[in-house]
């Protein structure tokens, strides 16, 4: 059963940007596009478990920092070496108030 | 990926699986602070200065090449010498840094120009794109970390012989071919099935058998036009030329520590003139590199200015850089615990120390 938690402020994350959120010992990342959609992902990239929050977006892409190992974060495809492992994705929604939710569990 | 390695430096020996057990491998390194809006400025990535910079690399090695062919093909040695000694540095050098920016994608803004120049370079270098990608990846999870990382050159104690060998490739080369002909046949080595994923080693079959493809072709038109041209434009340029890649990439980490967890004490910013620079692709703030490795090249200069507080001087030029280098390395000849350890600047982060497990 998904438990909808809010993460954030609309306010909170800059177009085509990503904030880290911390949940019950989960690590998540929420992105925001550059035409003002909402995303979550798991927070580590998928080949050494480094934090996305510090990697740079582009379009619907997230780079990783440490290896610049790439995402397509609107789907958790990997795009690439050394990602070959797709992230998880989360269901988002935002609310009358711009509280941006994310769907775990 | 084909230099034999002093024991302690074996990937599939006991010193990489005590690194991991002490703690040194794949954990946080020392990285300075900065505010995440100028970290967004410095990521952005730039078609047009990518664009430029290749034009001029691969126009500059298709003129210097074609006065190259000519003038030798025409027995004027004292201009074929020049040309092709610039070829080859453009060629077997230059190719080293465009492979690396490529490698990490943040060359072009667009994937598949750095793709393609990727592969081009890789086959100039001879160095499996696939192989080579994976490797270096590891490189920056464990720089300079003994038996894990497969790209420590100078070792220690450091095989002088063969680095000075392969400044003219004579050591690179011959193992380059002998491997791309193990691995046209679908293997790789045991250090390589390290690093390599398994989903990922079908490529290295294909890519192999077209490089022989070409360096079979390029034997054939030698012998056809009874000539040494074609190689001279084609494989052999990555021994004549190769100098400046040892030059520059031995100041990276020669002498510094190993088994640290700081860049800071592992690798060198050295300031060097526009053409060095032009060549080497910025790699020379190398310290830089190695924190941010998200950041392009061409902006490496201005986050330079943005961590130097935490860091130790630039050396200022490659002269000030082996005058250190050379008696370092020659000490670990006989004291292999010898390491250079820089002074931080007053108010400067401290170093970041393994924290023994």
């Amino acid at each position: 059963m998904t438990t909808w938690v809010p993460a954030c402020q609309t306010d909170d994350i800059d177009s085509e940007d990503i904030v880290p959120f911390e949940h019950d010992g989960g690590q998540y990342a929420i992105y925001r596009s550059d035409d003002d959609e909402f995303f979550a992902t798991d927070g580590y990239c998928t080949h050494e478990r480094e934090r996305l929050c510090d990697g740079l977006v582009m379009g619907k892409t997230i780079e990783c920092p440490k290896h610049n190992g790439r995402f397509d974060y609107s789907t958790g495809q990997a795009q690439g070496a050394p990602a070959i492992e797709d992230l998880r994705t989360y269901p988002v929604r935002v609310d009358d108030s711009g509280t941006v939710h994310i769907g775990i569990g | 990926m084909g230099s034999e390695r002093l024991a302690r430096y074996d990937l599939t020996g006991p010193e990489g699986q005590k690194a991991v057990e002490e703690g040194l491998s794949g954990v946080s390194w020392f990285r300075s602070a900065i505010p995440r809006k100028r970290m967004k400025e410095l990521m952005r990535r730039s078609d047009e200065h990518a664009t430029k910079n290749t034009a001029l690399w691969l126009g500059s090695m298709a003129l210097s090449g074609a006065i190259g062919a000519f003038t030798w093909t025409n027995g004027m040695l004292w201009a074929a010498v020049p040309a092709l000694a610039a070829y080859g540095v453009l060629y077997g050098s230059a190719s080293d840094s465009r492979w690396h920016e490529t490698g990490h994608g943040t060359f072009f803004a667009t994937r598949w120009k750095n793709d393609v120049v990727y592969q081009i370079a890789s086959f100039l270098q001879m160095r499996d794109p696939t192989i080579w990608r994976w490797g270096h990846t590891r490189h920056h999870t464990d720089t300079l970390i003994v038996g894990r990382d497969p790209e420590i050159v100078a070792m220690r104690p450091a095989r002088l012989a063969r680095i000075i060998a392969n400044l003219v490739g004579l050591i690179d080369v011959p193992t380059a071919l002998k491997d791309m002909v193990m691995r046209a046949t679908g293997r790789l080595s045991a250090e390589e099935k390290t690093f390599v994923p398994e989903s990922e080693r079908t490529k290295v079959a294909r890519t192999a058998r077209i490089w022989l493809g070409i360096y079979g072709a390029t034997a054939v038109a030698c012998v056809a036009t009874e000539s040494v041209v074609p190689a001279l434009l084609i494989g052999l340029p990555r021994a004549y030329g190769a100098c400046m890649l040892y030059v520059y990439s031995l100041t990276q980490h020669a002498g510094l520590g190993e088994n640290v967890l700081d860049h800071r004490l592992n690798t060198r910013t050295v300031h060097m003139n526009r053409l060095n620079r032009f060549l080497y692709c910025n790699m020379n703030y190398h310290v830089e590199h190695h924190m941010f490795p998200m950041i392009p090249s061409h902006r490496l200069a201005e986050l330079h200015e943005e961590v130097k507080k935490d860091c130790a001087e630039p050396y200022p030029s490659l002269w000030a850089a082996y005058k250190e280098i050379i008696p370092a390395v020659l000490k670990q000849l006989t004291d292999q615990t010898h390491y250079v350890r820089r002074e931080l600047p007053e108010g400067a982060a401290p170093y970041h120390e393994p924290v023994a497990v």
